[in-house]
């Protein structure tokens, strides 16, 4: 039986670790390769870095972030940010990536993940989706919306129809990632996953919200993700890999103890 | 030194920097001369078994590979090379090297809970020792991204298996040849230790 997976989100600007809050005030939290090491050797079962570089000059920093991981830690892991062509995606896998993570790109250029799902197969293709919780409407009937541009821009999508297209433009996994529960540490939204979880056939993982190993279990359960994204809960040493595994284990929750 | 055979089937850097890490020799090639006369052979890759046969043949590392067997060479196939070992893949209907008897079919698992592919970690349990996968404990899980699965027809073949709403083989060999159907070079460190059992192993 497939172990629920728990990656951790790094996101990087110009080659260093932040955390953000509800998509704004950045801070500096260390060295991303360094970090990733150490939840590696705890047991992590996969790894995602994001570029929020914000100039095009600094974006081959993060080629050498890719690197440096791809040379010390022996997980998948998906490289996002800041990808638009076939070409951005090649150039991350090449790097060391095993899969790339697109978001913005791909709502604006939808075809992006067709091209990328017939160049590098399905399986390396991870769409990113960020959603809000706003008031149903005829064009977003499920009352959740897609924003793009790091939570800048609403875009008038349904994230349950986007989820779909995803899949069928060739998607291999997606990140369902709540802006309302971002950052709050208050639980994943679990409504919203699991409404996506039912409405898709590939694995979602479940990001924004989780504070404590519990909201976790919530969402891997009732929430129905594959895998469960972590950011904070690791990166302020609040928990270790090895407890949250710990205790979803004891609740039952299939996950992988040895390594 | 372990040859890497390149076929254009993706995963050979992760390979590389995973034996790099161990310390162990080893270069990528798609010359079929040196595959020929490889002391090693690693025949990794992700992707479609009929693109990879195409491109094995183009190359003629298709006949260097089968010579290598022959002569007795350690061959050690990953993911889709744990399947285009086989006689015949129902991926395009597509004719393998044929190096074990068996196909490779696609999971149509019944519960709509599991989908396919079959993507993330999962235990691999021992059936028959073999010093390639030694010092593996049970409940040992691999990462996995595949919708097709070996099925060797003599099960003195299979070595491990997994389970994915059914028991299906993940490490399969004969002579001087093993195979694992997981990513080795991706599933942390006992994926490693496997890596390193193969680097010293003497069928």
């Amino acid at each position: 039986m497939l172990s629920k997976r728990i990656i951790s989100c790094l996101d990087v600007r110009d080659g260093k670790l932040v955390k953000s809050i509800k998509f704004v005030n950045t801070v500096d939290i260390g060295n991303p390769t360094v970090q990733a090491l150490k939840y590696y050797q705890y047991g992590l079962d996969e790894l995602v870095f994001y570029d929020i570089t914000a100039s095009s000059e600094n974006r081959n920093i993060m080629l050498d972030v890719v690197n440096q991981v791809a040379e010390q830690i022996f997980i998948p892991f998906s490289v996002g940010g800041g990808l638009r062509t076939v070409e951005d995606c090649a150039q991350v896998l090449r790097a060391g990536a095993e899969k790339i993570n697109i978001n913005s790109a791909a709502v604006k250029r939808p075809g992006l993940i067709s091209e990328a799902a017939k160049a590098f197969g399905s399986q390396a293709v991870v769409l990113s989706m960020d959603v809000l919780r706003v008031k149903p409407a005829p064009q977003i009937p499920s009352g959740y919306e897609i924003i793009i541009n790091g939570g800048r821009n609403p875009m008038g999508m349904d994230a349950i129809t986007w989820a779909q297209r995803g899949e069928e433009l060739g998607a291999g996994e997606l990140v369902v990632n709540s802006i309302d529960a971002d950052g709050t540490k208050a639980g994943y939204e679990l409504k919203l996953t699991r409404q996506i979880a039912e409405a898709v056939r590939i694995p979602v993982i479940a990001s924004g919200g989780g504070g404590v190993p519990e909201h976790l279990y919530d969402v891997l359960t009732e929430g129905k993700a594959d895998a469960a994204l972590i950011a904070s809960m690791l990166h302020y040493d609040e928990y270790s890999v090895a407890e949250i595994k710990q205790y979803l284990a004891s609740r039952g929750i299939k996950i992988r103890e040895t390594y | 030194m372990i040859t890497i055979v390149d076929y254009k089937a993706g995963n050979l850097t992760s390979v590389k920097r995973a034996l790099d890490h161990l310390g162990i020799a080893n270069q990528i090639s798609a010359d079929p001369d040196l595959v020929r006369k490889a002391d090693r052979i690693i025949f990794p890759g992700v992707g479609a078994a009929g693109a990879a046969m195409d491109v094995l043949k183009e190359r003629n590392l298709d006949s260097a590979l089968k010579e290598s067997f022959r002569r007795g060479a350690p061959i050690l196939g990953i993911c889709i090379g744990c399947q285009i070992i086989l006689s015949r893949s129902e991926e395009g209907d597509t004719p393998g090297l044929d190096l074990i008897e068996g196909v490779c079919s696609k999971f149509e698992p019944e519960d709509e809970a599991l989908k396919v592919p079959h993507m993330g970690w999962n235990a691999v349990d021992v059936h028959r020792p073999h010093p390639i996968l030694q010092h593996l404990k049970p409940g040992d899980e691999f990462y996995f991204v595949h919708s097709y699965y070996p099925q060797p027809v003599n099960p003195e073949t299979i070595y491990a298996t997994s389970n994915y709403g059914l028991t299906f083989p993940a490490a399969i060999g004969v002579d001087n040849l093993f195979a694992v159907q997981f990513h080795a070079e991706k599933s942390g460190p006992i994926g490693l230790h496997l890596l390193k059992n193969f680097s010293s192993w003497r069928p």
